[in-house]
């Protein structure tokens, strides 16, 4: 079992023909997904390694039965890219692109409420599987079949943790990058009532980081509905006030949305708080071993 | 992006949100001249730069008296400004708004932003203004006002009503409701029209002859946006913003400058603030941020290391790469590189994981620089520490 996605999920990528679509829609099938489409307006008929080109996901989701997408399309146009998706019956979206506007996403997102279809990001590394198949852009080889589900609004920091838990031999059941925007689709809260549904998934890693609330809402949330035990880390701790610290989403604004307060959350609703990043899987290994009592 | 209180009143003009009269001045001899026309019986004088606090920091002038005016102006053109939003360095006032006073009968706060949990445009008000929000929310909760706006339609009527009744508009000038109404109806097109991504009027204020004024103004901008919207581009101040970080951006990094002695180079954002956090936990402080993203070539690499050795106070650096699509083995080439093309004497250390890293480990070590190569990321930060700690002890001692 996993979350989300699994071997038999049917990916369609859309913009496909540009640089980093064909890159990675080529990485995420050399993984082992099914990539069975791709979209890019005017270019039905190519093919990029073996993958058939569509001009709209109407047309992809006919041809191939697709379920998922992932949006490698550019800032501009992804707003659009999102509900084209979602209005061809796409169950889950995941989007990678980063630099949406703000405004666009926020329309975006009423847009989609009420429908049935879930956004992943925008900004995100995307969804992993481990050992069964990988809709993003992260490193395929580090991850492996294991114990632990992964939430997390950052990219490389996720790779890191990801990392130090396969070295432990702990392995992952699935990763989930719900991305750096200020607006995206899917919080930590609906990921973390999956994976506690889960019977695979052991304990979840959340990894945090400075601007909003995101993680002090996952906190009350935790505290009465989550039983498996949660490592979190909250990156951060060192970022003045009132500057973005590269995504978009993280930035204290007004006093709020410190790292330090975060901590104080999450560790008050029974979350095992990681200072040092370096020490993510320690903590996991520690909070699985039978003799502790977390 | 932020602009200036003058530009953000330029907007609002434009867009049917009143504004008492004023204009940009940059000479004492346009300031006279500027007072002569605008001959009202209170001149307000008011430094721009991109900090709030101007007031108590003496950056805000008043008179009654015409003939002060560009003696005031001298004043405040060319000083530094210190106030608690600047730093210690604070900000030297290149140009002012000066602009008729008001007199006031009521001073009210209002703003509007996107709240981050639903997602939807969020009107704040309260009949606290003057004071910043912060203080209002902390220690008078129930003054503060939030009118959410629905996206799919946009501002409503109804949306004004709950703003208006709220604030005890009716009790405090019946005549003003109106105007009120039609004033957030403004100040939403402008929101979304312009991509900001904060407005503020704090104070919004009620005058004694019983208009509404926005004394004060603060508009931001979503970068994302900016470029659908080349006149807002066009407000950008090179001068508010830190000549390194300007650099970084010309070099597509993203870079904030800090107060700490270790430089940092990492490829994500957070991983980059993971690893100015662990630098503090080894005992040290970075000196900055430094994302070289997702696509990190040899160039960005080079860039990054000009642009921390241009920072006097950084005593090491440490790079901190996680390859993903980002493969080591380029980055250490981009070290090696950069190395031959600026003389690096301070410490480095180098910490290559994922994708190539080992390839990358293998060509630091075999050319010849004075780096250190670290597989840990907690072991790489000790490292770096105990390097610039003792050449810190060494420069005290002589």
């Amino acid at each position: 079992m996993s979350i989300l996605v699994n071997k038999a999920t049917r990916v369609v990528v859309q913009g496909i023909t540009g640089k980093e679509g064909s890159f990675h829609a080529t990485q995420c099938k050399a993984y082992g997904t099914q990539v069975v489409a791709g979209v890019t307006p005017g270019k039905a008929g190519q093919e990029v390694e073996g993958i058939p080109v569509f001009n709209t996901v109407r047309d992809a989701v006919k041809k191939t039965q697709c379920d998922t997408s992932l949006i490698f399309v550019p800032p501009p146009f992804a707003a659009d890219a999102i509900l084209e998706a979602a209005d061809a019956g796409i169950r889950l979206v995941i989007c990678i692109t980063e630099g949406i506007p703000v405004n666009d996403m926020v329309k975006v997102k009423r847009a989609l409420h009420g429908r049935d279809v879930r956004l992943i990001g925008p900004n995100c590394p995307g969804i992993i599987t481990a050992d069964e198949c990988k809709i993003g852009i992260m490193p395929g080889f580090i991850h492996k079949k294991g114990r632990v589900g992964v939430i997390s609004r950052s990219g490389t920091l996720t790779y890191e943790a990801v990392n130090q838990l396969t070295t432990l031999g702990l392995g992952e059941t699935t990763c989930v990058g719900i991305g750096g925007d200020p607006i995206i689709g899917t919080g930590y809260i609906d990921l973390l009532t999956m994976f506690e549904k889960d019977p695979e998934t052991e304990a979840v890693v959340m990894i945090g980081e400075i601007g909003g609330d995101a993680e002090d809402r996952a906190a009350a949330y935790i505290k009465r509905n989550i039983r498996k035990p949660v490592i979190g880390f909250i990156a951060g701790i060192t970022a003045p006030p009132g500057r973005r610290m590269g995504h978009a989403g993280a930035i204290i604004t007004g006093g709020k949305g410190t790292a330090v307060e975060k901590m104080a959350s999450l560790a008050a609703a029974g979350v095992i708080v990681v200072r040092n990043p370096a020490e993510i899987g320690k903590t996991v290994q520690a909070a699985l071993s039978p003799r502790c009592t977390v | 992006m932020n602009i200036h209180e003058f530009q953000a009143k330029q907007l609002f003009a434009q867009f049917g949100v009143p504004v008492p009269n004023g204009k940009e001045i940059k000479t004492p001899l346009a300031a006279e001249k500027w007072a002569e026309k605008l001959n009202a019986p209170v001149y307000v004088v008011k430094a721009q730069i991109h900090a709030g606090g101007r007031g108590k920091a003496g950056g805000v002038k008043i008179t009654k008296n015409r003939a002060e005016v560009p003696g005031l102006a001298r004043e405040l053109l060319g000083k530094t400004l210190v106030t608690h939003q600047t730093g210690p360095k604070g900000r030297k006032v290149r140009r002012l708004l000066i602009e008729e006073g008001a007199g006031i009968a009521k001073e009210l706060y209002l703003s509007l932003l996107v709240d981050r949990d639903s997602g939807w445009p969020l009107f704040i008000a309260s009949t606290e203004g003057g004071m910043e929000i912060e203080e209002i929310a902390a220690h008078q909760p129930e003054k503060v006002l939030r009118e959410p706006i629905d996206p799919a339609v946009g501002f409503q009527g109804y949306n004004g009503r709950n703003l208006a009744f709220g604030l005890g508009l009716p009790g405090l000038e019946p005549t003003i409701m109106g105007p009120f109404i039609t004033m957030l109806g403004n100040l939403y097109r402008l929101f979304m029209e312009k991509h900001a991504s904060m407005v503020e009027i704090n104070p919004l204020v009620i005058t004694t002859d019983k208009r509404l004024v926005a004394l004060d103004g603060k508009v931001s901008f979503d970068d994302n946006a900016l470029f659908k919207h080349a006149d807002v581009q066009a407000m950008r101040d090179l001068h508010e913003e830190e000549p390194l970080e300007i650099e970084a951006t010309t070099n597509n990094l993203n870079y904030v400058k800090l107060d700490g002695n270790i430089g940092c180079m990492v490829n994500g954002a957070g991983l980059a603030m993971a690893t100015m956090d662990v630098i503090k936990l080894a005992g040290s402080e970075p000196a900055n941020f430094l994302d070289v993203g997702g696509g990190a070539t040899k160039e960005t690499v080079a860039a990054g290391f000009r642009i921390l050795l241009k920072d006097r106070n950084v005593k090491g650096i440490f790079i901190n790469i996680f390859g993903g699509i980002v493969r080591c083995e380029r980055i250490a080439h981009g070290v090696i590189d950069a190395a031959k093309e600026v003389d690096i004497k301070l410490p480095v250390v180098v910490r290559l994981q994922g994708t190539n890293a080992e390839e990358g480990r293998k060509l630091l070590l075999e050319s010849g620089l004075k780096v250190d190569v670290a597989t840990d990321l907690w072991e790489a930060a000790q490292k770096i520490v105990a390097l610039t700690g003792k050449k810190r002890k060494k420069a005290a001692a002589a």
